[in-house]
């Protein structure tokens, strides 16, 4: 483990924290997309615990940043890391999903501190995220707006429609993060709708782009700590993820977007994940 | 109508900074003004309806208050669930303005009818539907919808239409406003077909039928209210739109006396039939053959009078 600094530690134990919260939830709920959850798990703890500029006190700060889970399909994981950061009770995740719940299975703000935007319907966040990062630059707030999407809701047209107006609105203080974990619901993205040149396309449409691995967290936080990765430019930051990172048999398996872990299954998942009990 | 409804929103933009237009690129000749004056506040969302209201949504969510502005159905129907999601859901602060409501684009087609409109911006959550009947009540609705914390969407004719009202007017989002009293039967209308329903109400006067003439404006809330004093003190209620009979304005009344248990009221809807236009012509031309001239209107309501009194009398013998 040595050349692992400090803050890559906190990282990695705060994405092991959502990616073992995330699986009971989903095994309780019986519900899905943990492979989408855990792509984006390693992103989601270096944002919230190193880079949003958030207090959970004053959820709708005029200041903060804003964060827009795009793909709210995963939000089991989002829930679990604004639970941690003391948004709200972390009593809230046992019932995720469930009758009389206060967490849906897709990302819903009612009710909700931290959860900037409902999402579930795909295509939805970047055009909003978009708007919110036009008004701050209108208005000279000093605020950035983070969207993180997923590959299959490229294949939708507002995204694109979106990545025109911030390209050429120069909306630098907004940031995509692309959860390029080349699966989606019905197969692989090339098999589906190929994405490729895909860093090409957002150059094309005007956005400083940046490749990552998604799951290298001094990594990921280098290149979210410097954005805009261009000036006067959004940044789009292509994350290469594999989805359902983390548990062996989970890894880059399509039945893995839908399916809710047996009892046997989390108990290895969360035995690989190196969980307490 | 178009020319109210800018006077209006600049004099609001030039006393409440968080007035913003957002416009899917079209407003040629009518939205340089606010551009001009308001360059921060004033957005070219380009030919992207669904990518508009999001912005729009996005916009509002940080504290602005934000018309987005098109034509016929572009601006709700291309993107209907950001309209339900992102801004009905979020409650975000955000006026649907279309130009063009009904036939308004007769010539240019079907694709241009906003023919449905009243009826699927109703069945949405919190949505406020404003289809105000001149321009008088344009500028009116245009201040309300303004000062209302929450979505709203107000359908306009186009340019042009003539001042119905005379003078000041009362106008409340959710109350009708009685343009004429009367005891043998109330029309109760929306948008653009104010003027032409005057004009029935004028013409059923010298066939010596009383008309209670409504013009409401808002068909999202409806004014329940007036409609079932309407339905007691005038016995017939007639509901006129430019728009489908499907869930509109006519199915708002009709939900609505169906469920109060009015027993017998002379009931019918005037508008569209749940179809597609099959001529070709201008929006008078398409009026006359929708049977919503004035002379087809006033014959029909005499007809369904006379036909319920019958019906009343035979049931009564």
């Amino acid at each position: 483990m040595s050349g692992i600094n400090l803050e890559c530690q906190e990282s990695a134990s705060l994405a092991r924290k959502i990616r073992v919260q995330t699986a009971r939830m989903i095994h309780r709920a019986k519900s899905s997309h943990l492979g989408s959850a855990y792509s984006m798990a390693d992103l989601l703890a270096v944002l919230y615990g190193r880079i949003l500029r958030i207090d959970p006190k004053q959820p709708g700060a005029a200041e903060r940043d804003r964060f827009v889970l795009s793909k709210g399909h995963a939000c089991a994981a989002l829930y679990v890391v604004l639970a941690e950061r003391g948004f709200f009770p972390k009593e809230w995740l046992e019932d995720f999903y469930q009758d009389g719940a206060r967490l849906a299975g897709h990302a819903t703000h009612v009710g909700v501190p931290g959860v900037e935007v409902s999402t579930g319907s795909l295509g939805h966040g970047l055009p909003i995220a978009c708007g919110m990062a036009l008004a701050g630059k209108r208005d000279g707030c000093g605020y950035r707006v983070f969207a993180m999407l997923s590959d299959g809701e490229c294949d939708e047209g507002s995204t694109w429609e979106a990545a025109l107006f911030a390209g050429h609105h120069r909306l630098d203080n907004l940031i995509a993060i692309v959860d390029y974990n080349k699966i989606q619901s019905l197969g692989t993205v090339k098999e589906v709708l190929d994405l490729e040149p895909f860093v090409e396309k957002w150059r094309a449409f005007g956005w400083g782009v940046r490749e990552i691995n998604g799951h290298d967290l001094a990594q990921i936080e280098e290149v979210l700590a410097s954005v805009p990765a261009e000036s006067n430019k959004p940044t789009c930051v292509v994350a290469h993820t594999v989805k359902g990172k983390g548990v062996s048999f989970m890894e880059n398996k399509l039945l893995w977007h839908y399916r809710a872990p047996d009892l046997e299954e989390m108990s290895s998942a969360l035995a690989e994940l190196g969980a307490e009990e | 109508m178009r020319g109210a409804f800018f006077r209006a929103l600049l004099e609001l933009a030039e006393q409440d900074e968080r007035v913003c237009l957002v416009v899917g690129d079209l407003g040629f000749g009518v939205v340089e003004e606010f551009a001009r004056r308001f360059p921060k506040r004033f957005l070219n969302a380009g030919v992207a309806e669904q990518n508009m209201t999001g912005i729009a949504a996005g916009m509002a969510l940080s504290g602005k208050i934000v018309f987005t502005y098109s034509i016929a159905n572009f601006p709700i129907l291309r993107c209907l669930e950001q309209v339900r999601n992102d801004v009905c859901y979020h409650n975000a602060n955000v006026k649907i303005v279309a130009v063009g409501g009904g036939l308004a684009y007769g010539s240019l087609g079907a694709t241009h009818h906003a023919t449905e409109d009243l009826a699927i911006l109703r069945s949405l959550p919190r949505m406020v539907v404003v289809a105000p009947g001149d321009p008088i009540e344009t500028e009116a609705a245009t201040r309300a919808v303004t000062a209302h914390v929450g979505p709203c969407y107000l359908r306009l004719g186009r340019a042009g239409e003539a001042r119905v009202h005379r003078g000041e007017i009362d106008f409340q989002l959710g109350k009708a406003i009685q343009v004429r009293d009367g005891k043998d039967l109330t029309l109760v209308t929306t948008g653009g077909m104010l003027e032409t329903s005057v004009k029935v109400a004028d013409a059923l006067h010298r066939a010596g039928l009383q008309t209670r003439l409504l013009s409401m404006h808002t068909v999202k809330p409806v004014d329940a209210d007036a409609i079932l004093a309407a339905s007691h003190e005038t016995g017939a209620v007639f509901t006129l739109e430019e728009h489908s009979v499907v869930g509109g304005l006519g199915g708002a009344v009709a939900e609505l006396l169906a469920e109060a248990g009015e027993g017998v009221v002379a009931f019918k809807r005037f508008g569209l039939p749940s179809a597609f236009s099959s001529v070709v012509g201008t929006q008078e031309y398409l009026r006359v053959q929708h049977g919503l001239s004035v002379e087809s209107l006033e014959a029909a309501i005499r007809s369904t009078l006379e036909k319920n009194r019958t019906f009343t009398a035979t049931t009564r013998a």
